[in-house]
């Protein structure tokens, strides 16, 4: 294994771990029927969402690399696919990778 | 040590309707394909998803490599972008914490906190007695790390047989299953208000600060929507 490679890997853990480890220390004071517990829970919910609407709008890595609109189109269609399959998640799933692999292949 | 009923119970939800299993299994083909394409031996793939799993972060450290990035600022950009995990964590934890169990089991499976498996703990936990939740929870940890896992090695084996427009179709595979698990937890105000603002306000404060843009939309809108949802519930 070259060495950069597994610092880096070593690194990466040790700051994705850090927050988990944190929280867990932070979660022994907290009661789930509490405020703070509440307000938690929101900022969990909404840091989520932004980080999916950004990685759909603004996207990192090798989906930077399709067009803004079909990927808007591509996600709209797929909500309302789980909408009217009885929120299955199979299919929305499945249709987004064929949908944009096709439209990204006939428009580039 | 571990009840084996309620960890497989957990286990098993990788088969159900609401499974993160096609999601996760792609994204991190996505990644073993990049990691390989980056120079990574398969024995670093799979050590890099084994210690991190967390795809944000495996995408921030792949991209830091690749301009030559410090270890310091590898650091920085994964503990920016994988801040988010320490809500996920608080919002989580207490649910799952029970006096008859050992601390060491929360301190080992923290690691298994990520989108996938927090949404269906979250949304499972009321179906188990709080005392067996953490082996539950373990169940579900590690059949979502053993996905990530074995999409890995597939991504690494498959990575010449991948075009780039393979490789796009795969990479939104994630934001879609994540879009429809959030919409499908939208059941009070709160929960609701925060997701929507956040989906609001992480790309607006992209402009100001890309670095921090999620953490900034998320703390504003999630202080928002509680605030509102506590004047709601007097």
């Amino acid at each position: 294994m070259s060495s950069s490679i597994v610092y880096a890997i070593l690194v990466t853990s040790f700051a994705t771990y850090l927050s988990r480890f944190l929280g867990v220390i932070s979660a022994e004071k907290i009661k789930e029927t509490s405020k703070w517990f509440r307000w938690f829970n929101c900022l969990a919910y909404s840091t989520l969402a932004a980080l999916i609407a950004r990685a759909i709008i603004f996207p990192a890595g090798v989906l930077s690399e399709s067009d803004y609109l079909t990927r808007l189109i591509v996600i709209i269609s797929s909500i309302l696919i789980f909408h009217f399959t009885k929120r299955n998640l199979v299919y929305p799933t499945v249709f987004s990778a064929i949908i944009l692999a096709l439209l990204n292949n006939y428009f580039s | 040590m571990i009840n084996s009923k309620y960890f497989f119970q957990g286990f098993s939800c990788i088969k159900k309707m609401d499974s993160p299993a096609i999601a996760l299994g792609t994204c991190f083909i996505a990644i073993g394909s990049l990691l390989k394409n980056l120079g990574f031996s398969i024995q670093e793939s799979i050590f890099s998803t084994l210690l991190t799993y967390a795809l944000p972060g495996s995408l921030v450290m792949a991209e830091s490599l690749l301009v030559g990035a410090s270890l310091i600022n590898i650091f920085l950009a994964v503990w920016l972008v994988n801040a988010r995990l320490y809500p996920m964590t608080v919002s989580l934890m207490p649910l799952l914490m029970h006096e008859s169990q050992p601390k060491w089991k929360y301190y080992l499976s923290c690691h298994f906190i990520a989108v996938s498996a927090w949404l269906i703990m979250k949304s499972n936990h009321e179906a188990v007695e709080k005392k067996n939740r953490i082996d539950f929870w373990i169940g579900i940890g590690t059949a979502t790390w053993t996905v990530a896992i074995i999409g890995t090695i597939i991504g690494f084996l498959a990575s010449d047989y991948l075009n780039k427009d393979m490789m796009i179709g795969l990479a939104i595979v994630n934001p879609v299953y994540f879009s429809c698990m959030m919409l499908g937890a939208m059941k009070t105000i709160q929960i609701s208000l925060s997701i929507i603002l956040g989906a609001i306000l992480g790309p607006l404060f992209f402009f100001i600060s890309p670095e921090w843009s999620i953490l900034f939309g998320g703390f504003i809108a999630g202080t928002i929507a509680f605030f509102v949802g506590e004047l709601n519930v007097k």
